[in-house]
């Protein structure tokens, strides 16, 4: 029974190894074609429409964008809400405020996108007439909301596990209760709290359906959230609802892309998950 | 330390620090109401505007270009596929993974390696693991793109999270129930089966709706499978085409006509409706368990 066990764990180990290889072996073909540099370095990326281009720079900045205007709303608020639950909150707020935020987190990100095109992009024209229906702004506050409940739960694990002696300690020299938070349970808590934030980043990188409905199909190299962009999530949906005959370059596209993606959330869920740990270990 | 330096770190009157405190928490609970505002205008917006295209036949129809006629029930069936299945491969194989690590592993590399290899996994976006999917069961395997390349696909996706929670509701056994059994002369295979999964049981099964209710919201990986949004049969067998409700809804927000909309924000409904239910059914269980452990 031990090694049935035993086999179990490993199909974890097997799904990893999967996916390394198959990204890695469906897109040998499309660097035959592309050299690595001219895809991570180009500008342009026009993958089906002539004349064709494999700079993949628009892609990324275009997913990085609409994460960082996620994590400015997502940042201070779940930072926000994580210190008033572990700092102030009583039993009875926690107890209606957590499932808010439980239930926050499991809603489908479909639902979020829809919730995006069809409310937050036309109140936001209201303000800004001359917005476009696909925009990264919209996506990316949404996306923000979506991402409040991950900042303030690990944020506040990491702040619930700082020790009461040191607040103790700073409440017997005078401080006040909101020096006490900034000043010493923050502080002791940023580790926790910084990984937070690179889980949400990786997390924001990742979100597929939400910036397919409401951030648009062009590549677009900006830093302008007003405009409309294309993750690299969206593009490889794009690009799999037009069903690419399996060995074409449009497919190998697709795991390019897929590639480069999953080595970028992966540097970002090893660096956070190292520093989650880090902090266990202290307390 | 001269006082100039002093003060610039701690300024002793107290009044204004708590006004500073004051301002500060102020802050806080305005966190709190963006928070609890954009879900309520969330869910308010969405009943709103699907209420009116709720109806019997929305559930009993099969998706059509005419709003009035359009149903999900082939995204129904296909989600009851798809949730089905992915319980039956992703149990089995994330309970027994947890076992593993939690009862019979030694702290030793490949435990290490497991471990930080789950915790990585759960981190990967669900739309790679389509392309997965799309490599190794659609492909590779020739499933071509039926419920059952779905269903592995999207095995594969929650199997972190299966583990994970096992793994807690394992960790949850009292180490005293297994050395009572040990006492009596059980072998570990005995005190695994008999012992540690009944008791860990109602946890595992929380865990497990809970990555279901993941599952059934999940469209990215399941777009890079099936590929194809209409469809106007339900699937009868694994090897069918399918597709479920986050996609049938999809294909609806994605259209211009503005009845879509409505009709996209009913089938929403519909899925918040279950997601819903199955979070009660894990809270109640939970509850429940609770409830006996005090006793």
């Amino acid at each position: 029974m031990h090694s049935l066990f035993l086999l179990c764990a490993l199909v974890s180990i097997v799904t990893t190894v999967g996916i390394v290889v198959s990204l890695f072996v469906e897109s040998i073909g499309f660097f035959r074609e592309v050299s690595p540099w001219e895809f991570l370095t180009g500008t342009r990326w026009s993958p089906i429409l002539k004349p064709r281009s494999y700079g993949v720079l628009p892609l990324v900045t275009g997913t990085i964008l609409v994460a960082s205007v996620a994590l400015a709303l997502a940042v201070p608020v779940g930072l926000g809400i994580a210190i008033y639950l572990s700092e102030f909150a009583n039993d009875r707020l926690r107890k209606v405020l957590k499932p808010m935020l439980e239930v926050l987190a499991g809603i489908p990100t479909v639902v979020y996108g829809y919730f995006a095109l069809t409310f937050v992009t036309p109140q936001l024209q209201r303000l800004m007439p001359d917005l476009l229906v696909f925009n990264a702004l919209s996506a990316g506050l949404v996306m923000g909301l979506m991402l409040i409940p991950m900042v303030s739960s690990l944020s506040e694990d990491a702040m619930v596990a700082v020790p009461r002696s040191l607040r103790n300690a700073a409440y017997a020299l005078g401080a006040t209760r909101l020096e006490v938070c900034l000043r010493v349970v923050v502080p002791a808590a940023i580790s926790g709290i910084v990984a937070s934030f690179i889980l949400a980043f990786s997390r924001a990188i990742g979100e597929t359906m939400l910036v397919t409905i409401a951030a648009g199909a062009s590549p677009n190299l900006t830093a302008n959230p007003l405009e409309s962009i294309q993750t690299m999530t969206a593009f490889i949906v794009q690009l799999a609802l037009g069903e690419a005959p399996h060995g074409s370059l449009e497919f190998q596209t697709i795991f390019a892309v897929g590639l480069l993606l999953f080595f970028m959330t992966l540097i970002m869920n090893i660096l956070g998950n190292i520093i989650v740990r880090k902090v266990r270990e202290e307390y | 330390m001269d006082r100039s330096d002093w003060t610039k770190r701690f300024n002793p009157k107290i009044s204004t620090r708590r006004i500073w405190g004051q301002i500060w928490y102020s802050l806080f609970l305005l966190a709190i109401l963006i928070g609890v505002i954009g879900l309520t205008i969330l869910i308010i917006r969405i009943l709103v505007q699907g209420i009116p295209w709720l109806s019997i036949t929305f559930l009993t129809e099969f998706p059509s270009r005419f709003p009035e006629r359009a149903g999900m029930k082939s995204a129904i069936f296909g989600s009851i596929w798809i949730i089905g299945l992915t319980a039956v491969f992703t149990v089995p194989v994330g309970v027994g993974a947890a076992i593993y690590l939690e009862e019979y592993a030694r702290k030793n590399w490949i435990y290490r390696i497991v471990e930080i290899n789950v915790a990585n996994l759960a981190g990967v976006p669900s739309i790679v693991y389509g392309l997965l999917g799309l490599a190794v069961f659609v492909q590779l395997l020739s499933l071509g793109r039926s419920v059952v390349a779905g269903a592995l696909t999207m095995s594969l996706l929650v199997l972190p999270i299966v583990i994970i929670t096992s793994r807690e509701a394992i960790r949850s056994v009292p180490s005293t129930y297994r050395e009572a059994a040990y006492g009596l002369g059980a072998t570990q295979f005995q005190v695994v089966k008999s012992i540690v999964v009944p008791q860990a049981l109602p946890g595992i099964m929380t865990g497990t709706i809970l990555a279901l209710s993941r599952a059934i919201g999940e469209a990215a990986p399941i777009i890079a499978i099936s590929a194809l949004v209409f469809l106007t049969f339900v699937p009868s067998h694994p090897l069918d085409q399918f597709t479920v409700m986050p996609i049938q809804i999809y294909n609806w927000v994605a259209r211009p006509q503005e009845d879509f909309r409505g009709i996209a924000a009913a089938g929403i409904v519909v899925l918040l409706v279950v997601l819903l239910s199955m979070n009660a059914i894990a809270i109640i269980i939970r509850n429940k368990t609770q409830k006996r452990s005090e006793e």
